[in-house]
């Protein structure tokens, strides 16, 4: 689609909630496209981190989301403790949570995409997350008729850090264990490994100078706001690394030409963004050892797609819902996720290796 | 493998809009003059609706 009709369909949409729904509504629609187009324009995820901190001791996704972690902390638990009508993302430590983060963990790697992962990459066309994202909606819903009677396994009240202890005592609890999992990832790595990116994407467009094969745009990366995928897990591999996480769902798709969607999704989302269009444009073009999706790998995918959605519900969000917004604002369930799910991790990557994903 | 992408793609954005269409119309009516703050901190109306991470 062209950016111009695409730019006035959104904005007849905006004009359509105004006037029908609520203002808010409308800017928490903004606010949709916005992140979308900067998680696909960054290609931050949190599935991908975990992955390569997992089989390649590389720290340097984690990292980004150790430190987007403790900025959303810095920014939310002032608000929380200051205006009595913000509530934190609580959610109830229970068996449901338990079982629902650690099924949500495995089935993301499969699934090759987290909640917010699965959003963008349909959004982008890639056609597994395309045919997932229903299912996990599907399976969402599900989990939510089936909520109470998981919880009837068991369950105790939400806690809320900054509720229960205060604005200081919360946010510096929050930080100084996220500091703990900084240093634990740090040794377990290794030295000689880089924990960030060199620079934070401020100065120049990292994306455009480290393809291989693509133009490259040394303007000024001013006003395009927070680079996340600076801190993210992208590092100097930059297009390489991108060709080689598409591969799996691109290339293996017979998206050899490939003129269509994802093409068409990198003009929607890249305003003047080079590195979303550097990168799609190498997304695009099938790796040479590319190989279609068999019957298998789709039913699988598709299979932990639905599940995944089930579990989301059971595990009172997912990575954002769940351990972002959880962690971020003080929230004990939070915790319980990441932990559980990075278990689930664990698994669901020799999962993943099995059926050769 | 023959390519169904562009079918894919229609598909998907017309099973998109149909949700979206059927969720307005099966929703009950929006009260238009009790519309939420733009800014939930400091309007003094406690933040209401759905979240992930509700048991609701």
């Amino acid at each position: 689609m062209k950016r111009v009709p695409l730019a006035a369909a959104l904005a007849a949409f905006f004009i359509l909630l105004v006037w029908s729904v609520s203002v808010r509504q409308a800017v928490l629609f903004l606010v949709g496209i916005g992140y979308g187009a900067v998680l696909a324009g960054a290609r931050f995820g949190f599935t991908t981190g975990w992955r390569n901190l997992v089989e390649q001791r590389d720290p340097r996704g984690v990292y980004g989301q150790l430190l987007l972690l403790a900025l959303a902390a810095i920014l939310a638990m002032p608000l929380l403790g200051h205006f009595t009508e913000l509530h934190a993302a609580l959610g109830p430590p229970s068996v449901s949570l338990l079982v629902g983060a650690f099924v949500f963990g495995l089935t993301m790697q499969i699934a090759d995409g987290c909640g917010s992962g699965t959003l963008y990459k349909a959004g982008l066309g890639v056609p597994l997350n395309m045919a997932i994202l229903p299912l996990f909606a599907i399976g969402s819903f599900l989990g939510s008729v089936q909520m109470h009677d998981w919880l009837s396994l068991g369950q105790l009240e939400p806690v809320g850090l900054v509720q229960a202890w205060g604005l200081g005592p919360a946010l510096a609890a929050t930080l100084v264990s996220l500091a703990v999992i900084a240093v634990v990832v740090r040794v377990w790595v290794g030295s000689g490994k880089a924990l960030f990116e060199e620079t934070l994407g401020l100065g120049r467009d990292r994306a455009g100078r480290a393809g291989d094969d693509q133009p490259r745009d040394r303007r000024p990366a001013v006003g395009r706001g927070v680079r996340l995928r600076a801190v993210g897990r992208q590092g100097r591999a930059g297009a390489r690394h991108l060709r080689s996480r598409a591969e799996p769902v691109l290339g293996r798709c017979g998206q050899r030409t490939a003129p269509g969607p994802v093409r068409a999704a990198g003009r929607d989302v890249d305003h003047e963004h080079r590195p979303a269009r550097g990168a799609l444009w190498v997304a695009t073009r099938k790796p040479p050892s590319g190989k279609p999706l068999t019957p298998l790998q789709w039913t699988i995918g598709l299979a932990a797609g639905f599940v995944m959605g089930y579990s989301s519900r059971l595990g009172f969000g997912c990575n954002v819902g769940a351990m972002f917004s959880g962690i971020s604002t003080g929230s004990v369930h939070g915790w319980i996720w990441l932990v559980m799910a990075f278990l689930g991790t664990l698994i669901g990557l020799r999962v993943r290796r099995r059926f050769a994903f | 493998m023959k390519d169904h992408t562009g079918f894919l793609r229609w598909a998907f954005w017309l099973v998109l809009v149909l949700f979206l269409g059927w969720d307005f119309l099966r929703s009950p009516a929006i009260d238009l003059r009790q519309e939420p703050p733009l800014v939930a901190a400091g309007s003094g109306q406690v933040v209401e609706g759905g979240h992930c991470s509700s048991v609701k």
